[in-house]
C-alpha cells in the first residue's frame, strides 16, 4: 500500500472520501461502543491507553457474536445428534435435499452480519491507526535482543538488553507518537496493556500514536521470532505525570548513552541465563 | 439388475492377472494410483507421529516456565521443524497425496489417474523432499530454526548460516514440485477420465473438492517456488532480495509466503472439508443437503482466498488494513454455508456414530471453534494485539486438530476400501474420545494465555498471573493427544487382517463404494448407471432416490 505521507508531527493527510467516512463511522460509534461496559470482558482488558478502551469494546461485540452464532450452532448440533441417532439399523429416512429459502437465509443473515462487524472493526480501526498531532516523539529501535528508545531532541537515551527490560517513560493524557523500526531481523513490538502490537521491520519505520490515560509501569516484549533470545527481549512503558516526565528528561540528559555503552557486554553476562533463581526477573 | 450396469471399458478380461514386478520391486515401480496413494499413506502418517513427537517434546519444555528439556537454541528448531513438518509432510500430502489419489480415480470412475508415472514421480519428489528437510537434525548447526514461516532476514546466510536452513529450502523446494504435479494430475484425471454419465455435477463433493484444491495448487504453489529461489540466491549467490543492505525488502517474502500460504490454508483445509462430507452422509443415510451450494461454497472459498493473504501482515503497517479485512471475513460466508450444509445433512436422518462418524462430528465442532476464532482474526484491531501470541496458535491448532480429526475419520472410512479390512470399532471410539477431548484440553488453555499476553515461540516465560497452569492443562491436552494416536497403531496392529470389510460395509453412496474391497488393479469390472451424485445409493435402493424439499410428490 502507498503510505501516506505524515507530517513531521505525524499528521496523516489523508484524503477526503476517507475523512468523510471516518466522521460519519464516528458519530454512532461512541454510543454503540461505549454500551458495550456492562458486557462481559470475553477475557480482555480495557487497557491503558484511549483505543486500548476501543478495542476491548469491539473484543465484546465480536464476542457477543461468536457466543451467540456458535451456541446456536452447537445447540443445532447437540440436537441433530441426539434427536436423530439411528434406532433401527435397516430404517431409511426420507432422502430429503435442497430447501431455497433455507439455503437463502443461511447465506444472507452471516453476510449482513460480516457487514456489521466490518463497520464496526472501521470505527475503531481508523481512530487507532490515524496520526493525531503529538507533542512527544519517541523512536523506538529493536535490535537483537533489545530495545533502544530515544528522544529526539532532548539528548535522552534507554537502552536494554533482554532481562534488563529498557524502561520508555512517557507522559499520561499526551499523544505520544512512535517511530518505530529494527537494525536487524523483524520484532514486534507489543505492550498488552495498549491492547496494541506493531513490527519493527528493517528498513522500514512505521509509525503509530498512543495516548495512555492511566500512569503506571506496563510490561512488554518481542512478539516475532527473532533468534536465539526472543524469549528474553522484555521492556517496560512507564506511563508518568507530563510533569514528572519533563522532570525524568532532564535528569537523564545525555547520561543514558553512557550506560548504554556500558550494557554492550550484558549478553554475555546476563543473570537469566547463568542462574534460575533469577527467573523472577523476568516478571 | 444388470440392466443398470454398464461394463467398464477396461473389462476384467484384460486385468484379471495383471502381470509383472511383485514385492517389494513391484511397490517401487508401481504406477497404480492405489499403491502409490498408500505409501503417500503410510509416509504423511510417519510424518504426523514425528510432527507429533516434536509436539510433545514442546509441550514437556513449556509445562514448566523455565523449563530446562531444551536449550533456547533446540527451541527455536523444535517449533520450527514441528510446524514445518505438519504442514508441508503431513497435512497438505495427506490430503491431495494419501486420500485424493486412492479416492479420486475411483470416485469417477477411472482406472487410473491421467499421467501414472508423474503421479509416482511426485510421490518419490515427496518422500525425498520430507528426508531432505529431515535431515536438518543431524547437520552441525541444526535443523531450520526460523519459524514455518521463515520471516526474511531471519533467514539470511548471516542470521541463519547452517545446512539446517538450505536443507528446509530444498525439502520444499521438492515437496512443492510435488505438489504441483499434483495439481495438474488431478486436474487432468477429472478433466478427462470420468466415467459415463459422470457429469461434473454428479461428482462427489470430495472430488469436486480436490478439483478446486489443485486449481489453487497451481495458482499458489509457484508462488512459493519463486520465493524459495530467491531465498536460495540470496543466501549463496549474493543476491539481495531480501536484504535492506543491498536494496532489497524483507516484506516482500511476506507477501510471497503468505501469498501461498492463505490459498495453502484451504488447500489443507478444502479436502478434509470434503471427507467431512462424505462421511457425514453415508452414515446419517441421506444425500448430502445443499449439494450444489457446497460445491459453490468451495469455489467462493477458493477465489476469496487468493485475496487475503495480508492478514497475516496487518502489524506490519504496510498493508491496506479495510480490503483484506472484509475479504477475510467473507470468507466465513461460504464457511457458513459448509457448516450448515453438514447439520442440514444430518437433520431427520439415521445417525450412525461409526468411528468415522464420531471423527467428522469432532471435526465439526472443533472446527467451528477455529473458525469462529479465526473471526476476530480478521479484524486489524483484534489481531493487532492478539497476533504473534498464543491466542493464534489456539486458533490456528484448533482449525488444524479439526484437520486431523477428519483425517482420522477417512482413514476409518476408506482405509477398509483399500486395505479390505476394517479397524476395530472399540477402539477407534476409545481413540475418537481421547483425540477430541484431548484436542481442546490442549487447546482452551493457550486461548487464555493467548489474551493475557503470552508471545508464540517462547522457550521460557514470565512466571505471570496463572501461566503456569494454563500451559501445564495445555500440556495435559497434549498428552491425551498422544495417547490417542498410539491408540491408533494400536487398532491396526490389533485388527490387521482380522475383520473382512466386503465391498460396501457402510451402505455408502458414491462409485468407490460400489467396486471390490481392495479394487481390481484397474478399479473396476463393471460400473452402475450414472444418474446422480449417488450412484451406487441409487443401484442398492432404486426406490430411495433424493428429493428436494420443495417438491411434493409424496
Ligand atoms: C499433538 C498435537 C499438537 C500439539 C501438542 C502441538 C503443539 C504446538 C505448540 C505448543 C506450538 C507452539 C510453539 C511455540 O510457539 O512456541 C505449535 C506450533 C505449531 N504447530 Fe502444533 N501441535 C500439535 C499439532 C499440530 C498439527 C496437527 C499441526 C498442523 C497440521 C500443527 C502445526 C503447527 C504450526 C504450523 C506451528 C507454528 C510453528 C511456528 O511457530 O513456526 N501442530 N504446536
Ligand atoms: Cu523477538
Ligand atoms: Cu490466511
Amino acid at each position: 500500500m502507498e503510505k501516506t505521507p505524515l507530517s513531521p508531527q505525524g499528521t496523516r493527510t489523508s484524503g477526503r472520501i476517507g475523512r468523510r467516512l471516518r466522521v460519519l463511522l464516528t458519530i454512532p460509534a461512541a454510543g454503540l461502543l461505549l454500551s458495550g461496559c456492562t458486557l462481559p470482558s470475553f477475557g480482555v482488558s480495557k487497557g491503558v491507553t484511549k483505543s486500548s478502551v476501543q478495542v476491548f469494546h469491539l473484543w465484546q461485540w465480536f464476542s457477543v457474536g461468536a457466543v451467540v452464532i456458535g451456541a446456536l450452532v452447537l445447540a443445532l448440533i447437540g440436537y441433530a445428534i441426539v434427536r436423530y441417532r439411528r434406532k433401527d439399523e435397516s430404517a431409511i429416512p426420507k432422502q430429503s435435499q435442497y430447501h431455497i429459502p433455507l439455503e437463502l437465509l443461511y447465506t444472507i443473515v452471516p453476510i449482513i452480519i460480516v457487514i456489521v462487524l466490518f463497520v464496526a472493526t472501521l470505527i475503531v480501526e481508523n481512530p487507532e491507526v490515524s496520526n493525531p498531532r503529538t507533542d512527544v516523539v519517541v523512536n523506538v529501535n529493536a535490535f537483537q535482543w533489545g530495545w533502544k528508545f530515544s528522544y529526539p531532541g532532548h539528548a535522552v537515551v534507554v537502552v536494554g538488553q533482554t532481562t534488563q527490560s529498557p524502561t520508555m517513560v512517557v507522559p499520561a493524557n499526551t499523544n505520544v507518537h512512535v517511530n518505530l523500526t529494527s537494525t536487524d531481523v523483524v520484532h514486534g513490538f507489543y505492550v498488552k496493556e495498549f491492547n496494541f502490537s506493531r513490527y519493527a521491520l528493517p528498513g522500514v519505520t512505521n509509525q503509530f500514536t498512543f495516548n495512555a490515560v492511566k500512569t503506571g509501569v506496563y510490561s512488554g516484549q518481542c512478539t516475532q521470532l527473532c533468534g536465539l533470545y526472543h524469549s528474553l527481549m522484555f521492556f517496560k512503558v512507564k506511563v508518568v505525570s507530563p510533569a514528572t516526565y519533563d522532570q525524568w528528561l532532564l535528569d537523564n540528559r545525555n547520561v543514558s548513552a553512557a550506560t548504554a555503552a556500558a550494557n554492550a557486554t550484558a549478553l554475555q553476562n546476563n543473570p537469566y541465563l547463568s542462574s534460575q533463581s533469577t527467573q523472577s526477573a523476568a516478571n | 439388475m444388470s440392466q443398470n450396469v454398464i461394463t467398464s471399458p477396461t473389462g476384467h478380461d484384460a486385468h484379471d492377472e495383471h502381470h509383472g514386478p511383485s514385492g517389494l520391486l513391484k511397490w517401487l515401480t508401481t504406477t497404480d494410483h492405489k499403491i502409490i496413494g498408500l505409501s503417500y499413506t503410510i509416509t504423511a502418517v510417519v510424518m504426523l507421529i514425528i510432527g507429533g513427537a516434536l509436539a510433545e517434546l514442546i509441550r514437556a519444555q513449556l509445562a514448566t516456565s523455565n523449563g530446562h528439556l531444551v536449550s533456547f537454541a533446540q527451541y527455536n528448531e523444535l517449533f520450527t521443524m514441528h510446524g514445518s513438518i505438519m504442514i508441508y509432510l503431513f497435512v497438505g500430502p495427506f490430503a491431495f497425496g494419501a486420500l485424493a489419489n486412492i479416492i479420486v480415480p475411483l470416485q469417477i470412475g477411472a482406472p487410473d489417474m491421467a499421467c501414472p508415472r508423474h503421479n509416482a514421480l511426485r510421490y518419490w519428489l515427496y518422500l525425498s523432499g520430507s528426508i531432505t528437510m529431515l535431515l536438518g537434525f543431524f547437520t552441525a548447526g541444526g535443523a531450520a530454526n526460523f519459524g514455518w514461516v521463515g520471516y526474511a532476514p531471519l533467514t539470511s546466510s548471516l542470521n541463519a548460516p547452517g545446512a539446517g536452513a538450505d536443507l528446509w529450502i530444498g525439502g520444499l523446494l521438492l515437496t512443492g514440485f510435488s505438489a504441483i504435479f499434483t495439481g495438474v494430475n488431478l486436474i487432468a484425471t477429472i478433466f478427462y477420465l470420468r466415467a459415463p454419465g459422470m457429469t461434473m455435477f454428479r461428482m462427489p463433493i470430495f472430488t469436486w473438492n480436490l478439483l478446486v484444491t489443485a486449481i489453487l495448487i497451481l495458482l499458489a504453489f509457484p508462488v512459493l517456488t519463486a520465493g524459495l529461489i530467491m531465498l536460495y540466491a540470496d543466501r549463496h549467490f549474493g543476491t539481495h532480495v531480501f536484504s535492506v543492505a543491498g536494496g532489497g525488502v524483507p516484506v516482500l517474502w511476506q507477501h510471497i509466503f503468505w501469498f501461498w500460504g492463505h490459498p495453502e490454508v484451504y488447500i489443507l483445509a478444502l479436502p478434509f472439508f470434503g471427507m467431512a462430507t462424505e462421511i457425514i452422509a453415508v452414515f446419517s443415510k441421506k444425500p448430502v443437503f445443499g449439494y450444489k451450494g457446497m460445491i459453490f461454497a468451495t469455489i467462493t472459498i477458493a477465489a476469496l482466498s487468493l485475496g487475503v493473504w495480508a492478514h497475516h501482515m496487518f502489524t506490519t503497517g504496510v498493508v491496506l488494513l479495510p480490503f483484506f479485512s472484509i475479504m477475510s471475513l467473507l470468507i466465513a460466508v461460504p464457511t457458513g454455508i459448509k457448516i450448515f450444509n453438514w447439520i442440514g445433512t444430518m437433520w431427520r436422518g439415521e445417525l450412525w456414530f461409526s468411528t468415522a462418524m464420531l471423527m467428522s462430528i469432532g471435526f465439526l465442532i472443533t472446527f467451528l471453534i477455529g473458525g469462529l476464532t479465526g473471526i476476530y482474526l480478521a479484524s486489524p484491531p483484534l489481531d493487532f494485539f492478539t497476533h504473534d501470541t498464543y491466542f493464534v496458535v489456539a486458533h490456528f491448532h484448533s482449525v488444524v486438530m479439526a484437520l486431523v480429526l477428519a483425517a482420522m475419520g477417512g482413514l476409518y472410512f476408506w482405509g477398509p476400501k483399500i486395505t479390505g479390512f476394517l479397524l476395530n470399532e472399540r477402539i477407534g471410539k476409545a481413540q475418537f474420545w481421547l483425540l477430541f477431548i484431548g484436542t481442546q484440553v490442549f487447546t482452551f488453555p493457550l486461548y487464555i494465555l493467548g489474551l493475557q499476553g503470552m508471545p508464540r515461540r517462547m522457550a521460557v516465560y514470565p512466571l505471570h498471573h496463572d501461566w503456569v497452569n494454563l500451559n501445564a492443562i495445555s500440556s495435559v491436552g497434549a498428552v491425551l493427544i498422544g495417547i490417542s494416536t498410539l491408540l491408533f497403531a494400536l487398532n491396526i496392529v490389533v485388527s490387521w487382517k482380522k475383520y473382512p470389510a466386503g465391498d460396501n460395509p457402510w451402505d455408502a453412496q458414491t462409485l468407490e463404494w460400489f467396486t471390490t474391497s481392495p479394487p481390481p488393479h484397474h478399479n473396476f469390472y463393471r460400473l452402475p448407471q450414472i444418474r446422480s451424485e449417488r450412484p451406487t445409493w441409487d443401484y442398492n435402493h432404486p426406490e430411495h432416490k433424493s428429493v428436494a424439499h420443495a417438491s411434493h410428490e409424496n
